[in-house]
């Protein structure tokens, strides 16, 4: 009799109702009960589910895991994000020696004394967007008001992409990374994305302004180090990735806040030190990038007692990292006063995230300006009424009614 | 303690520089880690500590 092999239960997103800031019980309940588990993907193929923190640490820095989403079984969301894999080849799925190599062509744009020299204008652009709120008056959409016109005014600043067309590179974003998107819309808008911007850089190359993509034209475009396309891609992916995440990281953020009054008065009122220190908790609490980092091994590795065959896929689930007992203690309390620095919600390893102390300036400024503006900010709908991002590649809210 | 740096496989996140700016600081055309201060201050070393522990790349190294 030949036994039929149990299919491994299906990778979720869905969050138990009610508790839209907890990952999904059924992904944590793996920190305890097995923390290196099988999954299986939207497309029956099947990965490594790793949640514990120390774990990921360790794979994250391993050489021998591959960020490379040409290799066949690496792991994809979505159709969406199979179709457009080979479309999109930027730095975040190249291995080394190559990664580092494409990856400080950026890194001198995004040091952290670069980052805190933007403070006065991000603080100009946030003045402006809550002086526009409250002469609309009360109620509003914080996402559309503030939680994404915010970074997306600084990301085009720091690349030099004229906001103006933000509502073309807002929709084409938000189709590349909605996992519902089909192959072929999701395709469509990589290719119109990556045309404009690839155009965009060669327009540079004539008239370079003081921005990324005029370096990028001037340094390695016009000299031959790249191809329109490789700059194209890697300037497709910095745009997608400026937008979707901290504006999800400020929406989320406030919605969280609002329902913990006493950590938003805290952050409201306290110095730039201690919101400093929130940011991190809110980092840890909310880790937006809820579809996990994902690899494939290229050497049997042995991890947590399990063993990894060379090959294989694996993801990096960074939401239950950031909520293991053995780092964070009480992890599904939000407490801004607590150390959470080791949080994985850029993940680690070589390729964790290049824009993370952009987004940190950008939300220790933006929580507690809002905050002080309207202290009697409140959610114009219950909570169970907020829509929040379950099947996008980055979690968040679509929109947040709010009033004061 | 004695600090040492793989400035080849720094990945310039700058996190090195959040926990001990007193210690480490980045290169302005990079982000490569440049330590500021290779043996430093007893009252520094928890702090350093930390800092190589947070490093996503790995790269710093105590004795
Ligand atoms: S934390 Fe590590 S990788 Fe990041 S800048 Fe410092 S030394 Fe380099």
């Amino acid at each position: 009799m030949t036994q039929t092999p149990v299919a491994p239960p299906a990778l979720t997103t869905q969050r138990a109702s009610g508790c839209p800031f907890d990952p999904p019980p059924s992904k944590t309940a793996l920190l305890e009960s097995e923390p290196i588990s099988r999954v299986s993907l939207w497309n029956g193929a099947t990965a490594w589910l790793v949640t514990r923190h120390a774990d990921q640490v360790t794979l994250l820095r391993d050489p021998r895991i591959s960020a490379d989403n040409r290799r066949p079984n690496y792991p994809s969301m979505s159709a969406a994000s199979e179709a457009t894999r080979d479309q999109i080849r930027a730095f975040i799925n190249m291995d080394e020696p190559e990664h580092n190599a494409e990856r400080r062509k950026f890194t001198g744009d995004f040091t952290i004394k670069r980052m805190r020299a933007l403070t006065p204008r991000i603080e100009q652009i946030i003045t402006d967007l809550l002086d526009a709120m409250e002469e609309a008056g009360p109620p509003t959409d914080l996402v559309t008001s503030f939680a994404l016109p915010l970074p997306s005014l600084v990301i085009c600043e720091l690349l030099g992409v004229p906001y103006s067309d933000h509502a073309f590179f807002q929709r084409n974003s938000a189709v590349m990374v909605d996992t519902r998107s089909t192959s072929e819309a999701a395709l469509a808008a990589t290719k119109e994305l990556g045309a404009y911007l690839g155009d965009l850089v060669e327009s540079k190359v004539a008239n370079p302004a003081d921005d990324l993509l005029s370096r990028l034209a001037t340094g390695y475009l016009k000299p031959g180090h790249s191809t329109k396309r490789q700059c194209a891609n890697e300037a497709l992916l910095l745009l997608v990735a400026g937008h979707e995440t901290t504006a999800n990281m400020i929406a989320l953020g406030t919605c969280a806040l609002l329902q913990n009054p006493a950590q938003l008065a805290a952050v409201r009122d306290s110095d730039p030190a201690r919101v400093a220190n929130a940011v991190e908790e809110m980092l840890r609490y909310l880790t937006i990038t809820h579809m996990g980092r994902r690899r494939v091994a290229t050497a049997d590795i042995e991890v947590g007692g399990q063993l990894i065959k060379a090959g294989e896929a694996l993801i990096c689930s960074g939401d239950t990292a950031n909520r293991d007992p053995e780092v964070f203690q009480d992890p599904y309390t939000l407490d801004i006063d607590r150390q959470a620095r080791q949080h994985l919600a850029f993940g680690s390893g070589p390729h964790q995230c290049l824009g993370q102390n952009l987004a940190r300036v950008e939300l220790q400024l933006a929580y507690p300006a809002l905050l002080r503006r309207f202290p009697g900010l409140r959610l114009d709908v219950p909570l169970e009424e907020i829509p929040f991002r379950t099947e996008m590649a980055v979690y968040g809210v679509h929109s947040l009614p709010v009033a004061w | 303690m004695q600090i040492t740096v793989d400035a080849e496989k720094c990945c310039g996140a700058g996190q090195c520089v959040l926990v001990a700016p007193e210690v480490f600081d980045q290169r302005d055309e990079d982000g490569v880690v440049v330590v500021l201060d290779a043996t430093p201050p007893a009252d520094q070393h928890a702090l350093v500590e930390e800092a190589a522990q947070v490093c996503p790349a790995a790269v710093i190294t105590l004795s």
